[in-house]
């Protein structure tokens, strides 16, 4: 689907509503147009528009039950949407399971209770999907979960099992697991919201250290301090709609909504 | 280091303040207890039976039973012991718990995963059926198999019939059997062969997967080398299986294999029955596993058969199997309800009949009931090492 466009992309390279599947707007990787969510009655994400680079890092914040994990669970169809249109590393997520397996491929993710599976050990978590999925030789895939793993710095935890572990540990784990899928974009889904204070450092370290590296990541939180260091954007959700949306210097120093400045001041005054 | 614990204490408490001495105490006075009881009750016996000239002993089970059973996978006419017509009725009761287990459990995994699924009437099928089965007596359903359902068949001269050589009738189901003729040999040994292959293919499939991440279709093809295997070798040996026709001969039929109506229905209300529990239970399992681990495996591109296969069931399997052992352990048991209709299992053969005949109550009730014990250990040993096999490894 959609291959044959590729000669068609700067003919087309129009502005307006193409019915086309390829992006026309040149190196976005995740592009979600007028994307609506209803759960029964309830509208919960609102006319969402959000388009992201390659190697771009954006924090998603905003108050709680506004819609925030919502939104990038649709991003990897953990939740369908219903109107709308969410376009990831090119394939447009429709009811196709195909397509949807092929992003989930391509789309690690993090979650908020890491959903390690107990009766694996690290290593075999790791390379779960690597052996199933991508058909990588054991071998292979347990030298590539060692690299991550050390890269997490708990090489030596390998042969643990998850309920061994602390949750720092377990968090880390956990992006190990997503990243040795050689992911080309992750999605953070309140890494450290679990956790305990001492082991949140720890996670976010790793998540900084990730950044650097050049990976496109999409991350709900509300550790402030690590969307000043890394963010290239905040956005600031609330009542399923994007209210604001700036880089971390202008969000942080001059947010322009008033809902953007009441929840500012609500979680940065202590 | 127990001496040092009650040394380094400056004065112990009084000894009946002291736990240890106060469960030692206690433990004694049960284990008293239970061996009185157990006395008396022998001794009681004993001696009433003495009083009224009843020989004890297990001698009976030499002597000629003289009656006859409808039903036995081993050879048995009435000129036969008593020991005989136990080993009868101990085939008969294995049978049919094997094949109930064996139903009983296919049929629960189907009904437990259907009601989990996202097709409305799927489920709500499932649900009706879970909630009809289980809450009726099993020994209605008996009955109700038995009398209602198979009672109502025709009578032998007219029989349901295909093709000429299965018959379907109230006196039972008949089948051809097979008959090897010489050669027959050769089949077996294919058999022997295919399996072994397919186990060396299984063995070399994991291998390559590990070496080169490939995965071979195991089951496809080790199902058509034990299919192909066999027939080809059944061929080359011109066909050495001859078939014995049931035909019907005055009021009924004779030769072929005959399932009789009892073990039919025995059978079909058993599986039915246990397959209600069992379904709820499977059900149970699948949703303990929380969502958070499908998600998680579904976020990494496991499509949805290897999410179920390689995190769910996994996961699920050590909910579901200490439950399921105890299904298993009443299916067993309530396969005595064969009385009820008159299939020749255990207890209606050696605890009807032959005690009836012999009088040997506390004998025979003794043994019996040290044959379900054993059946029932037997199973739970069974089910317990493959708990421990699949059981998550914590800490």
């Amino acid at each position: 689907m959609g291959n044959t466009m590729t000669d068609q992309t700067q003919a087309t390279g129009s502005t307006g509503p193409v019915p086309s599947q390829k992006d026309d707007s040149s190196s976005a990787i995740i592009r979600v147009e007028s994307m609506n969510k209803w759960y029964g009655d309830f509208h919960v994400l609102k006319d969402l528009n959000l388009s992201v680079r390659q190697g771009e890092r954006i924090v998603i914040c905003g108050p709680s039950g506004s819609g925030k994990s919502t939104f990038i669970r649709c991003i990897n169809r953990l939740e369908e949407h219903q109107q709308g249109k969410i376009i990831v590393d090119n394939i447009e997520l429709t009811d196709d399971i195909r397509h949807i397996d092929t992003v989930r491929r391509e789309v690690g993710m993090v979650f908020q209770h890491f959903n390690l599976f107990p009766h694996l050990t690290v290593l075999e978590n790791c390379c779960l999907s690597p052996i199933w999925v991508r058909k990588t030789p054991r071998k292979e895939a347990e030298e590539a979960a060692m690299e991550y793993l050390e890269r997490v710095k708990i090489p030596d935890q390998a042969n643990k099992f998850p309920g061994q572990l602390s949750g720092g540990q377990q968090q880390r784990v956990a992006i190990a697991r997503a990243l040795c899928m050689k992911p080309k974009i992750m999605l953070f889904d309140e890494p450290t919201s679990a956790l305990d204070p001492e082991m949140i450092k720890e996670v976010l370290d790793v998540m900084i250290e990730l950044a650097g590296s050049g990976m496109t990541m999409l991350c709900v939180t509300h550790e402030m301090g690590f969307a000043k260091t890394v963010a290239d954007r905040v956005i600031f959700m609330d009542g399923g709609e994007i209210v604001e949306e700036a880089p971390p210097h202008e969000f942080f120093t001059n947010p322009q909504e008033p809902r953007t400045q009441k929840f500012l001041e609500q979680i940065l005054d202590h | 280091m127990k001496k040092q614990t009650v040394d380094s204490r400056p004065a112990g408490p009084k000894p009946w303040y002291d736990p240890r001495i106060r469960s030692l105490f206690f433990q004694f006075v049960a284990i008293a207890l239970v061996f009185w009881g157990g006395w008396t009750l022998v001794d009681n016996t004993l001696s009433n039976m003495e009083s009224r000239g009843i020989s004890t002993g297990f001698g009976f089970l030499n002597e000629t039973a003289g009656f006859g059973i409808i039903m036995s996978l081993v050879p048995y006419d009435a000129t036969m012991t008593y020991g005989r017509t136990f080993f009868v009725g101990l085939m008969n009761t294995l049978l049919v718990s094997a094949m109930g287990i064996v139903a009983a459990t296919i049929i629960g995994f189907i009904i437990g995963v259907a009601r989990l699924s996202s097709n409305w009437l799927v489920a709500k099928l499932a649900l009706v059926y879970i909630e009809v089965i289980r809450n009726i007596p099993l020994l209605l359903q008996i009955f109700f198999w038995y009398f209602a359902v198979l009672g109502s068949l025709p009578s032998p001269r007219q029989s349901v019939e295909v093709g000429g050589s299965f018959f379907l009738n109230n006196r039972g189901l008949y089948l051809p059997e097979p008959i090897t003729q010489d050669g027959f040999g050769l089949v077996w040994g294919a058999l022997i062969v295919a399996i072994v292959a397919v186990v060396g293919l299984r063995t070399w499939a994991k291998r390559r997967q590990l070496a080169t991440g490939q995965i071979f279709p195991t089951f496809k093809v080790g199902f058509a080398i034990l299919v192909i295997l066999p027939v080809l070798a059944y061929l080359t040996a011109g066909a050495p299986l001859e078939w014995d026709l049931p035909a019907l001969k005055g009021f009924n039929f004779g030769g072929g294999i005959t399932i009789i109506p009892e073990l039919a229905a025995l059978w079909i209300a058993l599986s039915l029955y246990t397959a209600s529990f069992i379904a709820e239970i499977v059900r149970s399992g699948i949703l303990s596993v929380s969502k958070g681990q499908t998600e998680a495996a579904k976020a990494l591109g496991l499509p949805n058969g290897l999410t179920l296969r390689l995190v769910v069931i996994p996961q699920a399997m050590r909910v579901i199997i200490p439950p399921l052992t105890s299904q298993y352990l009443n299916l067993a048991k309530n396969s005595s309800l064969a009385t009820a209709i008159g299939y020749p299992d255990l207890v209606a053969v050696f605890m009807g009949t032959t005690l009836n005949q012999t009088g040997q109550a506390v004998e025979v009730v003794a043994i019996t009931m040290a044959v379900y014990l054993t059946i029932s250990l037997t199973i739970s040993l069974f089910m317990n090492i493959y708990n421990r096999a699949v059981a998550i490894k914590e800490r």
